[in-house]
């Protein structure tokens, strides 16, 4: 990589060992991809709940944290952690996790980082614009910044994301750059999903199709421009089922306008998918009418799905616990207008700041006895067989309605 | 007895000789794994149930999430990882993981890797090189032993 001057003083050590640790990673990474130099960034954005760092990354956090020799020079966030402090006993987490996410957050503080704790920063934070060059860890919120947004982030993991809200830069390869941001499978819908389930399941589809990062698939024939929530799901989907980073929309998302704008002219349509494609993707998940818990998460919840949700559980009394996920930033107002009261009055519990599958989602199942979960999160049913989950799929409603009969139907 | 070398479009770390696990299908270590015990758990893998540890995993494409960047480390840290990845096509995460859980790491080919090598073969990783070269070309099941690597870890 072509590195300016301050990047060699950085690399040197002459700016003090928090840089040089952090441009030492960005610049094997950089050279992996073949980057040729470094692009400013504005934003990070990182993903590090304690399950996934274990002691060995938390310890790699303080020995950055105690040379006490560098901070964040951007604006720099973290993903959800892995707990609710308040509920850590309700989930069945053990003492242990907890003091891991402490020395965590110890940790990140002192480096500068800002706790926001949130999966949705682009609904609760500030969303990055056009054109803006970004650090952004969690898949969900790289796609919807690249694809709804049109800014420029490969998927960042905790280490990168750091090094990048630590230098300031990141190495230009990837959706950086503008010959990345073309489409390479161009894809058409003959049905325009409704429920957020649907738009994810469809997002599903589309990523498997894809099959990796570095396809972009162009979309056409969605018959209205979808919301923020709904392109939440589908983007999240997307990314979890095909590590997608970008997709594009025709006539609703910045870069593609027209199809001509991203090359999807040129490529013949590799796949229709209708209402019958979606509907198979949600009977591939059916496998057991009874559930033990319910969840919704993944991303985290926004003001207007909770608000959704306290009408839904408004009368009912659940048999079986149903967890509602947000972040730190939306749970003030969903308690300030009555929504986690009206869900907590059925029997549900509001969770903030963390994210379900991010959690020691192992752990609370084999101290719950949770196996059987129902979501309307397409994600969370592509992670959590992985961590010994039956997963299925069903709308909000259905799931509501299975926290009180303890079947899906 | 075969010397097949195939060329990759990017590599990583050092020189690892180890079995190969082989199969056609993603890799995420959050979705994929139960990485206490070491084995590949979602159970649609193709590989689920089997061991991954001290293995070089030949694969088609890096899946999922981000948290592979962490899980890497974490499981290098617990000498539960991987002796190295090798894939048709990488993401960003598992070549930032490898990076920080010094998991050497190839990926980009002209065929499918995934074809390529036997399932169970000895393997030779040369990152400098970007090579896989099969050692030996007999199916045999994964047995148990460490991978031999070339360097300080």
């Amino acid at each position: 990589m072509k590195l300016n001057e301050e990047e060699r003083a950085m690399l040197a050590g002459e700016m003090g060992f928090v840089a040089r640790t952090a441009i030492e990673h960005q610049v094997k990474v950089g050279d992996f991809f073949g980057a040729t130099d470094f692009v400013p960034v504005t934003q990070a954005h990182i993903m590090a709940d304690t399950e996934s760092l274990g002691q060995a990354g938390v310890m790699w956090l303080e020995r950055l944290a105690d040379a006490r020799d560098g901070q964040v020079r951007i604006p720099t966030i973290t993903d959800p952690r892995g707990t609710d402090f308040e509920k850590a006993a309700m989930l069945g987490q053990a003492d242990w996790m907890l003091e891991l996410e402490r020395r965590a957050i110890d940790a990140f503080t002192r480096l500068g980082v800002s706790m926001t704790d949130t999966c949705i920063n682009y609904q609760t934070v500030q969303a990055a614009t056009r054109g803006e060059h970004v650090a952004f860890g969690d898949t969900g919120v790289v796609v919807y910044s690249n694809s709804v947004g049109g800014a420029r982030s490969n998927f960042e993991g905790g280490p990168s994301a750091l090094s990048a809200g630590l230098t300031g830069r990141t190495p230009r390869y990837g959706y950086h750059l503008d010959a990345q941001r073309q489409a390479t499978l161009r894809l058409r819908v003959d049905w325009t999903p409704q429920a957020w389930n649907d738009w994810g399941a469809l997002g599903g589809i589309v990523g498997r199709l894809a099959g990796n990062y570095w396809q972009v698939p162009v979309i056409e024939g969605l018959d209205r421009p979808p919301t923020s929530d709904e392109l939440k799901h589908f983007g999240a989907a997307m990314a979890s089922f095909g590590s997608t980073a970008l997709f594009h929309l025709v006539g609703v998302t910045p870069e593609a306008a027209r199809l001509a704008d991203v090359g999807g002219d040129r490529l013949p349509v590799a796949q229709r998918i209708g209402q019958a494609d979606v509907r198979a993707l949600h009977r591939s998940y059916a496998v057991d009418s009874h559930i033990d818990v319910v969840v919704f998460s993944a991303p985290q919840l926004s003001l207007y799905e909770l608000r959704t949700l306290a009408a839904m559980c408004d009368g009912r009394r659940f048999k079986k616990p149903l967890l509602a996920v947000t972040s730190p930033q939306v749970k003030p107002d969903c308690d300030r207008f009555g929504y986690t009261q009206r869900i907590e009055a059925a029997g549900g519990t509001v969770l903030s700041g963390m994210c379900f599958y991010q959690s020691y989602a192992r752990e609370m199942s084999e101290a719950k006895g949770w196996k059987r979960l129902a979501t309307n999160s397409a994600k969370l049913v592509n992670i959590l067989g992985g961590y010994g989950y039956v997963p299925m799929l069903a709308s909000m409603e259905a799931c509501v309605q299975a926290a009180q009969t303890g079947e899906l139907a | 007895m075969s010397s097949a070398t195939y060329k990759a479009r990017h590599g990583m770390g050092r020189r690892v000789v180890a079995q190969a696990l082989v199969a056609h299908d993603g890799f995420s270590a959050r979705y994929d794994l139960n990485r206490l015990q070491g084995v590949f758990s979602r159970p649609a893998h193709k590989l689920v149930g089997q061991s991954y540890v001290d293995r070089v995993l030949v694969l088609d494409t890096a899946k999922g999430g981000v948290a592979t960047a962490w899980m890497l480390h974490e499981m290098r840290s617990r000498h539960m990882a991987p002796a190295a990845i090798v894939f048709n096509t990488v993401n960003t995460i598992l070549a930032q993981g490898a990076a920080l859980g010094d998991v050497s790491m190839l990926a980009g080919f002209d065929g499918d890797i995934t074809a390529l090598i036997p399932h169970g073969a000895m393997v030779e990783i040369d990152p400098e090189a970007r090579t896989i070269r099969v050692l030996e070309g007999a199916e045999t099941p994964p047995a148990d032993g460490p991978a031999r690597v070339h360097g300080p870890r």
